[in-house]
């Protein structure tokens, strides 16, 4: 698989990384070589997928209230915020 | 640093049973040290005095990784984008050492969210740790200043630390202790700042296989708020300690392109365990020696790329005045606060799991767990135990480290990453020195059979001269 500069760049963008020129630079070789080291496992033969170490089935716990997080401890590392609301960026 | 005699936990819990020492002198004796120590070596970023009750720990001190969440205390993973972050929980691991009375007297230096094996990828803003042998070396990582603290004090203590493809055994072995890392989902996750979900374990580094044995038994169990945590029994580990290792059934792995005095050490282990009676045999896993490292790194970094979604400089950690558009700001967040192998990684991470890619990357690295879990399910029919060298070579300079790529750095891991892929339970201690740097092997057995770890492993500290 071939590492162009513009799917480096799609990339970044989608994990919201602005790369500067010197960045890009450095990482594109090295991308490449370890994307390409990365294909070797394409010499195996398919099988079943394996997500966890041992099999995890699902854990539900009873449907009822239980203490969580309070509106003030959540708000308690939260720099701006606003009448009890996290403050965030603009979205439009 | 010359190696000294330590007070085991036990020992320590002696000395204030006979009121030969109290808990503030303890604590107060320990702080100071670490604190001329972590001034040369930086193995501590952040220290606090944090205790809660009283029990059978009372007045030992505690480090924890700085992945791990403690209630108030600046807690950052080795991130200039966790700034100012204190938690406002405890780490189900560091609530359950709490509630035997120790005391968390510090926060130790790692690199930055784990990504790394020697500690030198701490992120914007830290010192890097060095080796208490040989200041010129790494101490090795991700849990570079737990072994390092662990290693250079002369007080009772032990380190919370925690490995996703060998940040536990890895520094433990470069600095000359022993470090535990269970099976996944012996020791509960909840309160840590994960690396990579299906592979994060937490697992102690002592001085002593016997300290390795009490605090894994404190650390492990059964806890509601991590689901991945496993139902299975807890067992005495330390009733495991001090029984014989007569007809266990070792398998060596001795790899070519492995540092000739680890070679050596490995075959003087090996003629050590059948004068304790063991059988040994040499066996070899191809399929994890081949395939191991670009799995491990395709899940973790696939997996890690999802956590590191939540840092955007909202809610916790750093924050600056919220004026731009979203997507502005948090990449200006991610992109000033994230070190460089921190953006290596998300890259990487991102890059598998892109639609396109997913099926040959993500995808595909899944199937070939499952040949690996095969294969190390397959070679536990045979033995009980393997014995390997924990890492190929002993403990670089940081200017040999300077000198090799990414690829070359991450294949470093080629021993550590296959136990950890496979979710397997091992254990370094170390068995032998080459001039002033220690050399560590490596113990795995398979899933929930630590007990056998720690027998064996005592066995070999006792019978080493």
């Amino acid at each position: 698989m071939k590492i162009t500069k513009e799917l480096l760049l799609s990339v970044a963008k989608n994990c919201r990384l602005e790369l500067t020129p010197e960045e890009q630079e450095e990482f594109l070789p090295q991308l490449q070589e370890i994307i390409t080291f990365f294909e070797k496992i394409e010499e195996l033969p398919a099988t079943t997928i394996s997500i966890h170490p041992k099999p995890i089935v699902n854990e539900w716990r009873d449907d009822v209230v239980a203490p969580s997080l309070s509106q003030e401890d959540a708000l308690k590392n939260v720099k701006f915020s606003s009448r009890g609301f996290i403050r965030g960026p603009k979205t439009q | 640093m010359t190696p000294h005699k330590t007070p085991t936990i036990r020992e320590h819990i002696e000395a204030l049973r006979n009121k030969s020492t109290t808990p503030e002198e303890t604590i107060a004796s320990f702080t100071e040290e670490a604190k001329t120590i972590s001034k040369r070596y930086h193995y501590i970023t952040t220290f606090c005095n944090e205790t809660t009750t009283k029990g059978i720990l009372t007045g030992l001190p505690v480090t924890v990784k700085d992945c791990l969440c403690v209630r108030g205390v600046e807690t950052k993973a080795s991130s200039a984008i966790l700034e100012g972050y204190k938690p406002v929980f405890n780490a189900t691991s560091v609530q359950r050492v709490l509630d035997k009375g120790a005391t968390i007297t510090g926060k130790t230096a790692q690199d930055e969210f784990g990504y790394g094996g020697f500690a030198v990828n701490t992120g914007i803003g830290f010192e890097i740790p060095t080796n208490p042998h040989d200041e010129s070396r790494v101490c090795g990582g991700s849990s570079g200043g737990s072994a390092g603290i662990t290693s250079a004090t002369t007080k009772p203590h032990f380190s919370i630390a925690e490995s996703t493809g060998g940040s536990i055994v890895t520094p433990a072995s470069y600095c000359g202790v022993v470090g535990l890392c269970p099976t996944y989902g012996r020791v509960s996750r909840y309160g840590l700042l994960d690396y990579a979900n299906s592979l994060d374990k937490i697992g102690p580094i002592t001085k002593t296989v016997e300290d390795a044995a009490f605090a894994l038994e404190i650390l492990s169990g059964r806890d509601e708020k991590d689901p991945t945590s496993s139902h299975e029994n807890v067992p005495s580990y330390t009733k495991a300690l001090g029984k014989s290792v007569k007809g266990m059934r070792i398998g060596i792995i001795a790899p070519e392109g492995t540092d000739e005095s680890i070679l050596n050490n490995v075959h003087d282990t090996k003629e050590l365990l059948e004068e304790l009676g063991a059988t040994t045999t040499t066996i070899e896993l191809p399929l994890t020696d081949s395939y191991a490292i670009p799995t491990y790194y395709l899940l973790a970094l696939t997996e890690t790329s999802t956590n590191l979604a939540k840092y955007c400089g909202l809610r916790y950690g750093y924050q600056e005045v919220p004026t731009d558009s979203y997507n502005e700001y948090f990449t200006h967040i991610r992109s000033t606060r994230f070190g460089k192998e921190a953006k290596r990684r998300l890259l990487l991470g991102t890059f598998a799991r892109m639609a396109g890619y997913r099926n040959a990357y993500y995808m595909k690295a899944l199937q070939a767990r499952t040949h690996i879990l095969n294969e190390y399910a397959q070679t536990f029919g045979k033995v009980d135990c393997i014995l390997s060298p924990t890492m190929p070579i002993l403990a670089p300079t940081f200017n040999e480290l300077s000198k090799i790529t990414p690829l070359q750095n991450y294949l470093m891991d080629k021993l550590t990453v296959g136990p950890n892929l496979a979710g397997l339970p091992h254990m370094t201690l170390p068995t032998g020195w080459k001039g002033s740097l220690p050399i560590g092997l490596m113990l795995t057995a398979h899933h929930f059979q630590e007990e056998k770890l720690i027998t064996l492993a005592h066995a070999i500290e006792r019978a080493l001269p």
